[in-house]
């Protein structure tokens, strides 16, 4: 038998078997997240799969993240919150952040583990080498019934980055150009593998997060789980760091990317920072770097500033960040999922052309069905403040 | 099971699907029905007749892991998606949930084709051809003869 590939080996772990790709199998899961989105449903099936007391409740949290508790999202927030609390389940409470950064923050994704969320975006945790999948709120269900689950053990598709990354390119460019290249289900059912140039912990991130839009059913970095050296893998990809320039997803599709400079013109009207993919210390840092270099946003555009998580908002606030943002007129929004599915946060108006640091651009994402959204990292978002209009963020690189 | 078909292209999101705004309001499927594909077609959900299949290409149901989108196509009356290929999220929502995924060739089918799903086939009555469907895993088949998870895990713990 040929060697095994990292997700082989957790998913062989989790389910006591020889797990190869293609098996279907039973696995206890270490954690298991589910958010104000999906959690809802998840109790409506719990009870009726005759559910009683939650099995682990200390491995179950529950994030109260896409909603803000206004209009009809006050009631589901009571009830996941007296659920929990009868249940023994740990809440992360409007305000603290998106779930997945909050997994990453508490230290709830090891090297190894097996954790699910019931968000699309639960591939983030790759990051720190785990395998780590998006469900739905049925499987979440069973999940606090039996703590187990059940999953097909993915085929690879192993990712070899090579060189580094040029000045003025970052994590976000290398997703939007894999996303080119493998289409938006070209990574349907399999896993994605990163291996070659070791990057920092926001890099791993940014790919296992967007590793979805590909299609995959995880993102996984080589951390202390790592391949056997005749793992078969389904196919092969060089991703060369050091040919990458600045990228960006044209409306409305994530894998509808270009180069920035034939975006570059294109007037914008509002530019958010923030998410699950963009939403860290490290993306305000490079993206105020270039509103400073920059002079600050252009007027009439709307900055809108969404830090993933309280820790990270007040790591901002602590440096200074936060002050600057506001001195150029930039929105500091409450940390959360915000605007970038249209469930809370500002909305873009009618026929507003966006520039997000999100992952997802489709027709209504954000809750306008008239606006376009492009995709872009942090420093090509705050390029085009400082345009207001699509530019390329190395002119204000030093 | 028989039907007619309700055409669309390639990467049909769950958003598309049903979108996150209408989900905020309820996600109760006789409210959510009223507005599935709305992005794609206002009109939609008005045309459709219980029964009809949704028909698809490549990659339905990418996107948001939402199990509304689902769940809303049930709640009008759809008990059948096929498509050349699915999301792993939708297609585990759907087998979840008892909607049945049927992976096949959806080239040759047309606006208001009379397809028949039977077993491993899907015949269109419409133009005579007969397509193969990729089969279902075991626990899955089980899943969804069980009408879904919840049917499955009731079974399983009487067991």
């Amino acid at each position: 038998m040929p060697g095994k590939t990292i997700s082989e080996k957790i998913l062989s772990a989790k389910s006591a078997r020889d797990a190869r790709a293609g098996d279907v199998v039973i696995c206890r899961v270490d954690c298991a997240m589910g958010t104000d989105g999906s959690i809802p449903m998840a109790l409506d099936y719990f009870a009726a799969m005759g559910g009683r007391r939650v099995f682990a409740p200390g491995r179950i949290v529950f994030a109260l993240d896409h909603y803000d508790g206004s209009g009809p999202t006050a009631a589901l927030h009571t009830r996941i919150r007296e659920f929990a609390t009868a249940q023994g389940i740990r809440v992360w409470d409007v305000g603290e952040g998106i779930g997945h950064q909050l997994i990453l923050e508490h230290g709830l994704a090891a090297p190894g583990t097996l954790v699910l969320g019931a968000d699309s975006h639960a591939v983030t945790y790759g990051a720190v080498n785990a395998f780590a999948a998006g469900i739905g709120s049925s499987d979440l269900a069973a999940i606090l019934v039996s703590g187990e689950i059940w999953l097909r053990v993915p085929e690879t598709i192993r990712v070899t980055l090579t060189g580094a990354f040029l000045p003025g390119v970052y994590a976000k460019d290398a997703a939007l150009a894999l996303a080119a290249e493998l289409g938006a289900g070209g990574a349907n059912y399999q896993s994605l593998e990163f291996t070659g140039t070791p990057l920092p912990l926001d890099d791993r991130i940014v790919l296992a997060n967007m590793s979805v839009e590909m299609g995959a059913k995880n993102g996984i970095f080589p951390v202390e789980q790592i391949s056997d050296p005749d793992a078969r893998y389904a196919r092969e990809i060089h991703l060369p760091l050091d040919r990458l320039t600045p990228q960006v997803a044209l409306p409305h599709r994530v894998d509808h990317v270009a180069p920035i400079a034939q975006a570059a013109g294109t007037p914008v009207q509002m530019v958010y920072l923030g998410t699950c993919t963009g939403g860290r210390v490290s993306d305000y840092h490079e993206a105020l770097r270039v509103l400073q270099a920059g002079g600050g946003p252009a007027p009439g555009v709307q900055l809108v500033v969404t830090p993933a998580s309280r820790t990270i908002l007040d790591a901002l606030t602590a440096d200074g960040t936060i002050a600057a943002f506001q001195s150029m007129g930039a929105e500091i929004r409450t940390p959360g999922c915000g605007s970038c599915c249209g469930t809370c946060g500002p909305i873009p108006g009618d026929r507003i052309t966006v520039i997000s640091t999100a992952n997802r651009n489709f027709k209504g994402r954000m809750g306008n069905s008239s606006a376009e959204i492009f995709l872009a990292s942090p420093a090509s978002c705050a390029a085009a403040a400082v345009r207001g209009a699509i530019a390329d963020p190395r002119e204000w690189n030093p | 099971m028989t039907g007619s078909a309700r055409v669309f292209g390639d990467d049909i999101n769950t958003d598309y699907i049903v979108t996150s705004r209408r989900k905020r309001e309820s996600i109760d499927p006789q409210f959510l029905r009223a507005y599935i594909f709305e992005e794609l077609d206002p009109q939609f959900a008005a045309s459709l007749v219980p029964g009809d299949l949704i028909v698809a290409g490549k990659n339905f149901g990418c996107g948001s892991a939402m199990e509304v989108a689902v769940t809303a196509l049930l709640g009008a009356g759809i008990r059948a998606v096929l498509a050349r290929s699915f999301s792993r999220t939708y297609f585990r929502n759907a087998v979840n949930n008892g909607l049945l995924p049927v992976v096949c060739d959806t080239g040759g089918i047309r606006e208001g084709d009379r397809l028949i799903i039977d077993g491993g086939r899907v015949l269109n009555d419409t133009t005579g051809a007969i397509v193969p469907a990729e089969p279902l895993p075991p626990i899955m088949l089980e899943i969804v003869q069980a009408g879904g998870l919840v049917g499955y895990m009731v079974r399983r713990q009487r067991s």
